[in-house]
């Protein structure tokens, strides 16, 4: 059975999705609608936009102004339309290798601009669409097709990153926490500057297989297992947060907007 | 005619200036010599007139706003030279292939890589043919002064209004700093095309339907009701991805086909004593300003030369350059690079006639005197 949510906003005649069985992708996709649904945007004035990889393919299915960009470039092409017309509701649907590898300049600005742009970065730790490739958020000692030998490098913490470029809304959801994940991108949404929201997706196909993590459930039970709310964690010692992750709001302090800024100066030159 | 005053203007300004009369509303660059002053007046200018300047990250973002805001429905440009060119080209391509409208101002410089950032050059002649991978049409204008600056830049958003694509301004740093006298045209007698909008209801809108025979599909912008996608995968008229054999040709020869079956509109060239010319120089942007001096030098002593001056680089004028070839004995190419146009103009030869080269890529300009010694010893 089809829900209602899906018939509102889904392209049907595009559906099936392009996504592996077991994919967390759709998870992430339905908070976005449902968060959507719930805010009752006018369809008419939401622009979905992506990058390239397994997350950018999600516009294609949604009934919007839908915008699937070249790799990585996504929060660039936003903020050209947000820039251009700030009544239009823009939201960049993304992935970890997109936003914060080839796109990591562009991440970093639009959030250091504070644009009225609510990022959803579709985070499931390897680059999925190419077959495996360790991404900048698989865990050191994690292995990909490209590091067979397990992954030397550091990953990134995609909200720390926006936080500390600039963004006024950092938050982080899972796809076992799907009702909380909406919850965090309604909230992303409301705030009007730079808002992300670290979608922590699951790929049993690449990330997990190569990294022996069983199948898609018992990836689902791993993030239920090791996210612990951001309420809850500050009342736990540390040791009982070792190996784990936080999930929520991570960060909320309302900054002045970039396009609403621009208005300001626009409007004082007409008043001469 | 009180509106229509001389004034003392630098190119860059100029194509500013047209690029605003033109209806562009929304500029996004990069800081580059020796194209800055572009970026510089469109922060002060834009503002002023209701429009949007932003100064992006690099200048691959800033290509990818400009695309954003065509689609959210304004008129849009950036500017740049040869180090920020190669990195636009990406969305270049990409705009190529969604026909997103729009403007990309290359000041050219000195290269390869870094190069020669305050010297002149011309050397981004095939990069503008064929810079962004994969077939694709190009159309690239060359001013040779400051008075086109401006109304070349008028006409680079006519067309790329008018075919749904990309088009590139090419100057070279003398036309991009030089100051010269020039009086505007009155802003009432520019002609001024707009992309056309959905002329059916979104229910029936289908974003890339147009003749197969070079059609320009209808465009309404991003939040005026028609929900559609864009991709820069192959798509199908409906604009969702394909990858069938059959619609991917159907959509590149369409692509090509709006330059093909519209050349005698898109190209533009300027003849200058041709008709009894035994000795023809072909050339373009400040180098022809220099043809143009070597060819007076060369009749006032009764040597038969005439200029061609294409301010349409892309497409080619081929027709015109085989008719040419056909009368002339010779064609000599001035260019500030290697021979890239030459190149071309080779081939549309056909052996028919010599054509020989000056070439300079030192950052040194080509001098009348350098042209006329060669249109000496050719003869």
């Amino acid at each position: 059975m089809t829900s209602n949510l899906v018939k509102s906003y889904f392209r049907m005649d595009k559906l099936p999705h392009i996504w592996c069985p077991g994919c967390g992708h759709g998870i992430v996709t339905r908070a976005v609608i449902k968060a959507i649904d719930e805010l009752e945007l006018d369809k008419d004035k939401v622009c979905i936009v992506s990058g390239i990889g397994c997350s950018s393919r999600a516009p294609g299915y949604l009934d919007f102004n839908t915008l699937h960009t070249t790799h990585g470039r996504a929060l660039a092409f936003a903020t050209g339309i947000k820039h251009a017309n700030p009544d239009l509701e823009v939201i960049v649907i993304t992935g970890d290798g997109d936003c914060s590898a080839i796109g990591g300049n562009h991440l970093i600005h639009a959030a250091r601009r504070n644009i009225g742009i609510t990022a959803v970065a579709f985070n499931n730790n390897i680059y999925g669409m190419t077959g495996g490739q360790y991404s900048p958020t698989t865990p050191t000692g994690d292995k990909g097709t490209t590091a067979p030998y397990g992954n030397i490098d550091k990953g990134f913490d995609i909200c720390k990153l926006a936080q500390a470029a600039g963004a006024s809304y950092t938050a982080r959801g899972t796809v076992y926490h799907a009702q909380l994940l909406t919850r965090l991108i309604k909230n992303g949404i409301l705030n009007k500057g730079f808002s992300i929201i670290d979608a922590v997706s699951v790929c049993p196909t690449y990330y997990g297989r190569k990294n022996k993590k069983g199948d898609a459930v018992k990836m689902m039970e791993w993030l239920k297992d090791h996210a612990v709310n951001v309420a809850a964690a500050a009342k736990l010692p540390e040791e009982k947060l070792a190996g784990k992750f936080l999930i929520g709001e991570l960060y909320h302090n309302p900054q002045p907007e970039y396009t609403e800024e621009y208005k300001k100066i626009t409007e004082s030159l007409r008043r001469g | 005619m009180t509106n229509r005053q001389a004034k003392l203007m630098q190119g860059n300004e100029a194509c500013l200036e047209g690029a605003i009369a033109a209806g562009m509303r929304f500029f996004a660059g990069y800081p580059i010599t020796p194209s800055t002053e572009i970026a510089e007046g469109a922060s002060e200018r834009l503002p002023l007139v209701g429009g949007k300047f932003i100064q992006m990250e690099d200048e691959i973002g800033s290509m990818a706003a400009v695309i954003g805001a065509s689609l959210a429905g304004l008129k849009a440009m950036t500017a740049t030279s040869g180090p920020g060119m190669s990195l636009k080209l990406e969305n270049l391509g990409y705009a190529s292939l969604t026909e997103i409208p729009c403007v990309i101002v290359n000041v050219q410089r000195g290269g390869p890589s870094t190069g020669l950032p305050t010297s002149p050059a011309q050397a981004d002649i095939m990069q503008a043919r064929w810079g962004a991978h994969g077939d694709h049409p190009a159309i690239a204008l060359y001013p040779n002064s400051v008075s086109e600056a401006y109304s070349v830049t008028v006409t680079a958003f006519n067309l790329a209004e008018k075919y749904r694509m990309p088009v590139i301004l090419l100057m070279d740093e003398v036309i991009g700093h030089m100051r010269e006298r020039v009086v505007l045209p009155d802003e009432n007698e520019l002609q001024i095309i707009d992309r056309t909008k959905a002329s059916v209801p979104p229910e029936e809108y289908l974003p890339y339907k147009a003749d197969p025979d070079g059609g320009v599909p209808e465009m309404p912008a991003f939040g005026e009701g028609y929900r559609y996608h864009v991709t820069g995968l192959i798509h199908s008229e409906n604009g969702f991805p394909t990858t069938d054999a059959e619609k991917t040709a159907i959509l590149l020869n369409r692509l090509m086909k709006k330059i093909d079956n519209n050349l005698d509109d898109i190209i533009k060239y300027q003849e200058d004593s041709l008709d009894d010319a035994e000795i023809v120089l072909i050339a373009y942007g400040s180098t022809a300003r220099s043809a143009k001096s070597a060819m007076d030098m060369a009749r006032e002593q009764g040597i038969a030369v005439g200029l061609f001056r294409p301010i349409t680089i892309w497409p080619f004028a081929e027709d015109k350059v085989k008719e040419i070839a056909g009368k002339a004995k010779k064609i000599i190419v001035p260019e500030m690079n290697l021979g890239q146009y030459r190149y071309e103009i080779e081939r549309a030869a056909a052996g028919k006639c010599e054509v020989i080269g000056i070439n300079r890529a030192d950052g040194e300009i080509i001098t009348p005197e350098d042209i006329f010694e060669k249109i000496k010893g050719v003869l």
